[in-house]
């Protein structure tokens, strides 16, 4: 096991095992840039703000709504509708009305040109939805600007193309749309997530009802705009926003054909349960294993670990929060390891230098540091950058455990947040077996320079995605999706159509 | 090579390319960015190296070395000089009296630079006749061909004898990325150089193109790190030719400060190859000063 | 004194093994006794379903291609017997029965051309995605040698192993069929073939945690093993009039997506 310890700061030699001391790196000053703040003027969000159902924004049928706030401050950002029952029968149905009278017979191609549409607008009001998803979510804005919006466009962009091409997707199966979409979504990829499950339904010829997450819904709103500015038939697409009691109320309403779900596998399995719906796809937990072999491009690697885990928080279904290292090359890593957490910079989620935004919500925080707690307790050794959080806000240091035992929580169960486990292994068979000794299936990673290696894990390894000397790489054309009780279904590529369709 | 397992670890070209693209979206500003462009000046080696050189132009280039701010600017950051500045082996002595008195050293290109297409002796001989023309800095050539050929004994055993050749000067080592192929190449090119001896590890001759990109200089940079983590000795890095502009230049300094950390921030470690530079980075520090952008009209040319 | 017959004591396909129920409980059927297995029987089964399951996907798809094509002959070679047993239209029933065989048998190295892609994205990655088995499946069969036959047959072919519930009222035939598959070229726990009552065997499976996906023969089947079956989310297929042979192999084909860097 490791002997590295955290180096002490300032000084520019550690002692060593055996007693000498050894050479060490000091990162005191680096990546202590000067504040260089996004401009958050082009956001102007409304102090209340209503569902969107049939076109139009609405009250809930009731009255009710809920604050939401700026993970990174903890100011109120503005309040939205809280739905109910009623609310979401009323999105339930005008979908159906649209589904009936409008979307199922205009012709695919202009179905198609809708969503080029919107995919343009996304991209002309790029920068809006990226200070919106960082102020509301937390993440940084180099990753709302970077990875999130422009991804989300794409994703439009790419489901367009295919909606009048869908007889070529399937080689000679026939396929038919299935109905009305009920669409539960996450906070970790707020506007991402919409893209994901909204770009396909439609192209495919379906209508939705959208529920974005209570801690993120001001993206999906401003989508919403979006969507009347594309002139998008109303009732084609409604979202109702709320918590966890209204994704159950949709999940389960008779009315719906399709339930397409991300989020974790507990409420996964609640909805499996419950929906009425005989389509499903479920897009659920992970605890992906990250294999490193000594032959690897090391260098490379630490990028890929650190993109792995530390991107969006953590907050990332497949993220590499399994790390397994060949022994021979443990302490090589961990000392590479150690020293890039020192220059990854966390706070204001608008700075543009941020590597590392607010954590999510404060519950969320609560859940990473009981994690915290509970690997120190199972003897594993933490590690963590020395930088200074902000006061205010909800916030977690890039983390990592040494040490770390396949039985020990940390693990096994998925954290969501910037904390990776680090184990070793000594032959590739025992990689597999560890990496494959979890209930998730989602992504894995291997880091090795043998391409014949590279084959002979990926075959092995039990995971939707397998990402080869590389780390957390999305595209619209690659399907995505998991093995195992990370869930079922495809979404991205062609295969993110069959989600969508009735295919015989 | 004493660290095989170093030198052979892989680099992998688009993870290398994406990383050291990351570095290029830090956003410097204000103070960071004042300090990081004073910084930049003090690393340059003020370049000429053209068939065309005369004493004057090294005596007016010499003179900008000197006082890279010009005076409005020098005025408030008094004492910049950039770190050397680098000629060929028949201006070292021009450059030795233009410079007199000041903290700039004289570093001059040799070894048959740039190709270093000549007999070892006469190689050697052009190093033992430079640092005698009073060169502080020895930019040697690396044997490419030799390299590509696999004949790493051949590499090294050359550039001990031109370190042995130095004396007292400092060596920097010139890989000429752009003629060796891969980053896995250049990585272990790296290794024979630190390992034989180089005091400074460096890109380029600028007369190849490409000249020095930010991934071949990372991959350079975790090369330096590697072997100081090994050896404990802290190797400099010279990035030469196509670094241009202010703004490609904080990004290399973003770079070095992240990989390899606080104590590489001094132009006793770390080095721009470069003739343009200086007036860029006068420039944005004009800006910076006054608010306003600037014309080219109003920097000396030298 | 005319001799007397030697009737046939019928048995179950368990880890390539023709065995008794280990409940040695049997049901009286017209034509002989046929098993009643139990809880254990499943949890054998599927037991040897997941031994056998690494070696049968690891095969070349074209030697399972063989494998079940032998089955096809097998078949063929009993085609009078069973075309006895399953009575009128039985003659019908067991040419289609082996004409199925032999239609997957050639699926066995085309599907994954068909369900395979390379994705093309906007990255200096090459990016591809293609089916894996999704492992042990459990399955309710319909009635006949034809519903037993779809009930395993897409599963096996596209490299899973498989636990089929006999239809209750086709017991005779799964037993007979069983035989024909002891007898080919199938590995031990490839197949299993349980006979008894569904409603008795069928939450065992759904319950099992070592268990991939069910393939169902309708909804209120499905809404059956719903709670059940959720707990390791089970893959849940549910027959369907008209599915073409491809999407059957689908459903029970997990997709990866493979990612890696495209440089020197």
């Amino acid at each position: 096991m490791s002997k590295t310890k955290t180096t002490k700061t300032g000084s520019a030699q550690v002692p060593h095992e055996n007693g000498r001391t050894r050479p060490a790196l000091r990162f005191d000053r680096a990546a202590a840039y000067a504040p260089a703040p996004e401009a958050s003027d082009i956001v102007t969000i409304k102090a209340r703000q209503g569902h969107f159902i049939d076109g139009e924004f609405v009250e809930s049928a009731e009255g009710n709504s809920f604050e939401t706030i700026n993970p990174a401050t903890e100011e109120v950002l503005g309040e939205v509708a809280k739905g109910s029952a009623e609310d979401v029968d009323r999105a339930v149905k005008a979908a159906r009305k649209a589904y009936e009278k409008v979307w199922s017979k205009l012709p695919a191609a202009e179905r198609g040109k809708y969503l080029f549409r919107i995919s343009r607008i996304l991209q002309e009001r790029a920068r809006e939805f990226a200070v919106l998803e960082s102020l509301d979510g937390g993440k940084p804005i180099r990753e709302s600007r970077d990875v999130d919006v422009p991804l989300a466009a794409a994703h439009f962009f790419y489901y367009a193309g295919w909606a009048d091409k869908l007889d070529f997707a399937f080689g000679g199966r026939t396929t038919a749309p299935i109905g009305v979409a009920g669409q539960i979504i996450p906070w970790n990829f707020p506007l991402l997530m919409a893209a994901w499950k909204l770009a396909p339904a439609l192209a495919t010829g379906n209508t939705c009802v959208l529920k974005p997450a209570e801690t993120t819904p001001l993206t999906a709103l401003l989508l919403a705009e979006v969507l009347q500015q594309a002139d998008l038939p109303p009732g084609v697409v409604n979202i109702v926003t709320g918590f966890g009691d209204t994704g159950a109320a949709l999940a389960s309403h008779k009315g719906i054909d399709k339930v397409a779900f991300t989020g974790s596998t507990e409420v996964g399995k609640r909805i499996q349960r419950t929906a009425k719906a005989r389509h499903l796809t479920l897009e659920l937990g992970g605890k992906a294993a990250n294999i490193v072999f000594a032959d690897c491009a090391l260098d490379q690697a630490v990028e890929g670990i650190v993109n792995g885990i530390y991107f969006n928080q953590g907050h990332v279904c497949c993220a590499g929060s399994r790390l397994l290292v060949e022994e021979s090359v443990h302490d090589r890593l961990i000392q590479k390891l150690e020293d890039r957490i020192q220059t990854l910079i966390v706070g204001d989620p608008l700075d543009k230098n941020t590597d590392i935004g607010a954590i999510n919500s404060k519950s969320q925080l609560a859940t990473i540091q009981r994690y915290l707690q509970a690997g120190v307790e199972d003897g594993c050794e933490i590690h963590q950058s020395r930088r200074t959080l902000p006061k205010k806000g909800f916030w977690c240091a890039p983390t990592y455990f040494t040490g770390v035992a396949q039985s020990s929580r940390i693990a096994q169960e998925e954290i969501f947040g910037p904390v990776l486990a680090v184990m070793t292994f000594r032959t590739p068979e025992e990689a597999i077996e560890k990496a494959n000794n979890t209930m998730y299936g989602l992504s894995a990673g291997i880091w090795t320079d043998k391409g014949s290696k590279i084959f002979k894990m990926l075959s092995q390894m039990r995971a939707g995605v397998v990402w080869a000397n590389t780390f957390n790489k999305f595209d619209p054309a690659s399907p995505f999706g998991g093995y195992k009780e990370s869930g079922y279904g495809r979404e991205g590529g062609a295969h993110g159509l069959a989600a969508y369709l009735e295919v015989k | 090579m004493r660290h095989q397992r170093l030198v052979e670890t892989p680099v992998d070209q688009i993870n290398v390319e994406e990383r050291a693209a990351r570095f290029t979206k830090r956003s410097i500003k204000t103070t960071s960015k004042v300090e990081g462009l004073l910084l930049a000046v003090s690393m340059c080696d003020l370049t000429t190296l053209e068939g065309k050189d005369t004493e004057g132009k090294v005596r007016q280039m010499c003179q900008k070395a000197r006082n890279p701010l010009g005076a409005d600017l020098a005025a408030s950051h008094p004492g910049v000089t950039v770190a050397a500045v680098c000629v060929y082996p028949n201006l070292v002595e021009v450059a030795k009296r233009s410079l007199k008195g000041s903290q700039v050293k004289v570093a001059a290109v040799a070894t048959g630079f740039p190709s270093g297409q000549y007999p070892l002796e006469v190689r050697l001989d052009d190093v033992r006749q430079t640092v005698e023309l009073g060169a502080d800095e020895i930019d040697m050539v690396i044997n490419r061909g030799a390299l590509l050929e696999g004949d790493i004994k051949t590499v090294f055993d050359e550039i001990v004898q031109v370190k042995e050749a130095c004396g007292e000067a400092h060596l920097k080592v010139i890989l000429e990325t752009g003629e060796i192929g891969s980053y896995d190449t250049v990585r272990r090119a790296s290794f024979v150089a630190m390992e034989a001896g180089a005091d400074f590890i460096k890109t380029s001759t600028g007369k190849v193109q490409p000249a020095a990109t930010m991934p071949v200089a990372l991959v350079m940079l975790e090369a330096i790190r590697d072997f100081y983590y090994a050896t404990g000795k802290r190797i400099g890095m010279k990035p030469a030719g196509g670094i241009r502009t202010s703004k490609e230049a904080l990004h290399y300094l973003v770079m070095l400060s992240e990989t390899l950390g606080d104590d590489w921030m001094t132009p006793d470690l770390f080095r721009f190859g470069a003739s343009a530079l200086v007036n860029d980075l006068q420039m944005q520090l004009a800006k910076q000063a006054t608010g306003r952008y600037q014309s080219g009209d109003y920097f000396s040319l030298d | 004194m005319p001799r007397l017959a030697i009737p046939k004591t019928y048995k179950m396909l368990i880890g390539g093994a023709l065995v008794r129920s280990e409940s040695g409980r049997a049901i009286e059927m017209s034509g002989g006794n046929v098993c009643r297995s139990s809880r254990k029987d499943v949890r054998d089964a599927v037991k040897s379903a997941r031994a056998a399951w690494p070696g049968w996907q690891a095969r070349t798809a074209y030697n399972r291609g063989q494998i079940v094509y032998r089955l096809a002959e097998m078949l063929e070679a009993r085609s009078g017997e069973f075309a006895e047993l399953l009575g009128e239209g039985g003659g019908a029933e067991v040419a289609a029965s082996v004409d199925l065989l032999v239609h997957y048998a050639g699926w066995a190295d085309k599907y994954q051309q068909c369900l395979g892609t390379v994705n093309p994205v906007a990255m200096p990655y090459f990016n591809f995605s293609f089916p894996e088995p999704m492992g042990v499946v459990g399955a309710t069969a319909n009635r006949g040698l034809n519903g037993l036959l779809e009930a395993l047959v897409p599963a096996i072919t596209g490299g899973n192993t498989v636990v089929v519930l006999a239809d209750d009222g086709s017991a005779i035939v799964a037993s007979e069929f069983s035989e024909v598959v002891a007898t080919s070229d199938v590995p031990g726990g490839v197949v299993n073939i349980l006979t008894g009552l569904q409603s008795e065997t069928l939450p065992h499976l759904a319950k099992h945690m070592d268990v991939n996906a069910l393939v169902l023969t309708d909804e209120p089947q499905r809404q059956s093993v719903l709670e059940e079956a959720t707990e390791n989310l089970k893959r849940l297929v549910v027959s369907a009039p008209g599915r073409s042979s491809l999407e059957q192999i689908r459903l029970l084909q997990e997709t990866k997506t493979v990612w890696h860097p495209v440089g020197v």
